[in-house]
């Protein structure tokens, strides 16, 4: 929470992107990115391939993963041009979508009324905080007993572990709305269900998407530990099994690649977050509240 | 005065039984057990079909092969191996994370130089790095430390790096106007500013350490020693078909990362006296 | 500009929103020790006054308010609002209603919501216009305040002199008996404050709502009010009441006149005695 970025997206449009984008410039920032970066990949490519230095040479260096990537007949059977890529990346974000949407269908209401009720509160909340503080991947076997077949247990354990973010951001978020809205709202005449729909809700929507991204966060990482458990497809699976039968530069790749559609997921929540709360958008563009 | 505060610790003694909260908690909880036993023992909640939760063991069940269970050496010994695995990691990823925070939030070069590799590798989940760190270590134990290490990791920069960026400048300009020296900056200022966010950096990344360690026991399977930590066990106990020993050690870990957490707002709540107001 | 203001709000000449407040105390129970904020409180606020309430800091004043609003509960006494209880001996709470609207101290426009989203907020839920009628007439409300070129802009987005002004302006789009206002101009600048005052005066000549104004600003007090109520120290009573006999319409010329200084020597006086006395018991709280 407190490492939440603070800049929010600039309001759109190509005149304001560019405008920004040549005041970077003249910053050393991005130069000392494209530095960075490249130690990295160089110190990444001597150690790996280069020099081969033990331990390093056991995984496979970034050459040698490129050029399996983009090749049209991959020597391990995998890269951009075959199926089986695409059916791994697809499975694991419709488990994903699958998750987090159901996560986030129960969470928000759950914490809007936890937050909202001390008496719902009272009742629902210790239940949550007996089961939280257990690891996700606990519930491993027990996923397996209490559902069939390999979908349901992967997608449960997805959902089990951003549900529990969600819920718990969205009832902080409640609780931190100012005292003064709700009594505004009174004083305006408002019935429960206005303030529920023009306080609560809105009151809470920036917990909530901060929790949503952090739940996206989550929900990646039990996927991934599930399917390397016990998957049939998906990219923990094409990790894990990669790994068993030795083709590590595949493993490397499905790793990348896990990292970049992970990084695609979260960006997807916050731009829908973005847009969702226009009013702090346009306040920040302000340099205002 | 020594009567007042008497009074007020009856108060609280009091309102420990009597607090409606805590009631309305122990209700809930209780109903949830009870459904459940039902659930187990009947699969039927009084005409209505159990879902899911029908199939687990009964409570009464848990609970006698826990007491079996504690007299057993074995579970204790994979207490002790995950409560090894998590406190290494955590404490090299402290180590190793806090002054990369520092350093990231005080140098704008050293920040814009490895901030970006950090976030291109960052969305990789750590567990994703099991296989790859099963390779490169030489024994499966360094393997599981390196991965939990990398969970916290990652959350303790951010947060270190968030918490140090967020102080407020007034505070370093008079400092420094009262001639205080680089040194006494970082040390009398920064430091202490950052603790708050190194002490939720240190929450987390604690959470994030249990479910690490877990699921590497569960992929590695345990390490080369037989009965190799809580993950192991779960897995083992599992795989025997001993369903409320499963659930022994889901509690057990539960229980492991909730004293873990406590210890670490405890030391946050010792080493910082001026956030105890409340 | 007028011939609409009076279709609003037409209370003055009706004569609503009297408030008499007899022998109110509250005491408040944090965590165990019992406090006493109000003891034997009376105050009778004509219909279409302004009532100053000045005092040290932490005396009560927003207890007051708070009670009238129907935040929070009294212990005894009771307060009437035109004759009805609002909240008395067996109705320790009042209900909270758009006969009486309060403006918060830091502000307490929905941030989520446009000016004019804002405005047309409280005749919606009522129940009073529809949609599109709520939002005709507070486009047209904020037109008369000087606010028609913001009236679809956020709160975040403009001064808070602006989200002030907007903030009565929700208020009166309710036409409310009485105005409750908490210390509204409390973190301005003298500037803006002036600017702030002046466009209360407006409206209140125009409206004659009755207003209950809480401050620390002894000039703002004067200057705004008909009569200016000073309390005690915790736990607060009526200490001294300063009437101010000077005519309406009022501008910034009064600020430097005689009459103005001599009031708020008076007053002056009675608050200063008030808050030494708070100092001290603050200090010996801490002791």
């Amino acid at each position: 929470m407190s490492n939440q970025s603070v800049s929010g997206r600039p309001p759109s449009g190509l005149h304001y992107f560019l405008h920004k984008s040549r005041k970077a410039l003249k910053t050393p920032m991005p130069y000392l990115a494209f530095i960075g970066i490249g130690i990295w990949l160089l110190s990444y490519f001597l150690l790996n391939e280069y020099w081969r230095v033990s331990p390093f040479y056991k995984v496979p260096g970034p050459v040698e993963v490129v050029t399996e990537w983009l090749n049209k007949d991959p020597i391990w059977g995998t890269s951009l041009f075959t199926q089986d890529y695409y059916i791994n990346i697809w499975v694991s974000c419709r488990r994903i979508f699958i998750a987090f949407a159901i996560a986030t269908g129960l969470g928000v209401p759950l914490g809007l009324f936890m937050g909202w009720s001390k008496k719902f509160k009272d009742y629902t909340f210790p239940i949550l905080e007996t089961l939280r503080p257990i690891p996700i991947l606990a519930w491993v076997p027990l996923a397996i007993v209490m559902f069939a077949g390999f979908e349901t247990p992967i997608i449960y354990l997805a959902t089990l572990a951003s549900f529990f973010v969600t819920a718990l951001n969205t009832m902080l978020g409640v609780e931190s709305i100012d005292e003064s809205y709700f009594r505004a709202a009174g004083c305006l005449g408002s019935k429960k269900h206005h303030v529920f729909l023009n306080v609560v809700v809105p009151g809470a929507l920036p917990f909530i998407f901060t929790g949503l991204q952090i739940s996206i966060g989550v929900a990646w990482f039990s996927l991934v530990a599930a399917e390397m458990i016990s998957g049939d497809f998906g990219l923990g699976y094409m990790i894990m099994d990669s790994f068993m039968v030795n083709k590590y530069t595949t493993m490397v790749m499905a790793m990348l690649t896990l990292g970049f559609v992970g990084w695609i997921t979260s960006a997807m929540v916050r731009a829908a977050g973005n847009r969702m709360m226009q009013w702090r958008e346009r306040a920040l563009g302000q340099g205002g509240v | 005065m020594a009567q007042s505060s008497k009074n007020k610790k009856d108060g609280k003694l009091k309102s420990l039984f009597t607090d409606l909260t805590l009631r309305r908690g122990v209700f809930s909880i209780v109903i949830f057990l009870v459904l459940w036993e039902v659930g187990f023992r009947f699969h039927d909640w009084f005409g209505i079909m159990v879902p899911f939760i029908g199939k687990i063991d009964a409570p009464s069940l848990v609970a006698a092969r826990w007491s079996e269970v504690v007299f057993k050496p074995g579970y204790w010994e994979s207490w002790y191996l995950s409560f090894g695995r998590v406190f290494f990691g955590f404490m090299v990823a402290q180590l190793v994370g806090i002054p990369v925070g520092l350093l990231m939030a005080v140098n704008k070069y050293f920040r814009g130089m490895f901030f970006p590799p950090f976030e291109i590798l960052r969305p990789i989940p750590p567990l994703a790095w099991v296989p790859a760190s099963i390779i490169f270590w030489p024994t499966t134990e360094l393997s599981i430390m390196f991965v939990t290490f990398l969970g916290a990791f990652y959350t303790i920069v951010i947060n270190v790096l968030g918490g140090a960026r967020s102080i407020d400048v007034q505070y370093l300009r008079a400092a420094q106007s009262m001639g205080a020296t680089q040194w006494d900056l970082f040390r009398k200022i920064i430091l202490p500013g950052t603790l708050p966010s190194i002490f939720i950096g240190a929450a987390v990344g604690m959470g994030i350490t249990w479910e690490v360690v877990l699921a590497a026991e569960m992929i590695s399977g345990g390490g080369q020693q037989s009965g190799g930590g809580l993950g192991f066990f779960i897995w083992s106990s599992y795989m025997g078909g001993v369903m409320d020993q499963v659930i022994v050690g889901m509690i057990s870990i539960g229980l492991a990362g909730y004293i873990s957490s406590s210890l670490i707002r405890y030391v946050g709540y010792i080493s910082m006296p001026w956030k105890r107001m409340f | 500009m007028s011939a609409t203001a009076a279709a609003v709000t037409g209370n003055g000449a009706s004569g609503k929103g009297a408030i008499s407040i007899r022998n109110v105390t509250k005491i408040y129970d944090p965590g165990g020790a019992d406090v006493l904020a109000l003891d034997d409180c009376s105050l009778e606020i004509a219909s279409g006054e302004v009532c100053m309430i000045v005092g040290p800091s932490g005396c009560g004043k927003t207890t007051l308010l708070n009670a009238i609003a129907g935040f929070h509960s009294i212990t005894e006494g009771q307060i009437d609002l035109d004759g009805e209880m609002l909240c008395g001996p067996g109705k320790e709470l009042a209900t909270q209603g758009a006969d009486r609207v309060v403006v918060f101290q830091n502000g307490a426009l929905f941030p989520w919501k446009t000016l004019a989203e804002n405005v047309a907020y409280g005749p919606i839920v009522q129940g009073i216009m529809n949609k599109a009628e709520a939002r005709d007439k507070a486009e047209a409300l904020l037109a008369e305040a000087g606010l028609g070129g913001v009236a679809d802009k956020y709160p975040g987005e403009v001064s808070s002199g602006m989200a002030r002004r907007a903030e009565i302006v929700r208020a009166l789009i309710n036409d409310p008996k009485v105005l409750l206002l908490d210390e509204p101009y409390r973190a301005m600048d003298a500037l803006t404050k002036s600017i702030m005052h002046e466009s209360l005066l407006e409206v209140y000549d125009r409206t004659k709502v009755t207003i209950f104004f809480i401050t620390h600003d002894l000039e703002e007090a004067i200057f705004l009010g008909d009569r200016v109520v000073v309390m005690t120290t915790r736990p607060a009573r009526t200490k001294k009441i300063v009437d101010v006999k000077i005519d309406r319409p009022r501008d910034y010329r009064l600020l430097s006149s005689e009459e103005f200084r001599i009031l708020v020597q008076e007053t002056k006086e009675a608050v200063h005695e008030e808050a030494v006395k708070a100092f001290e018991a603050g200090e010996r709280e801490l002791a």
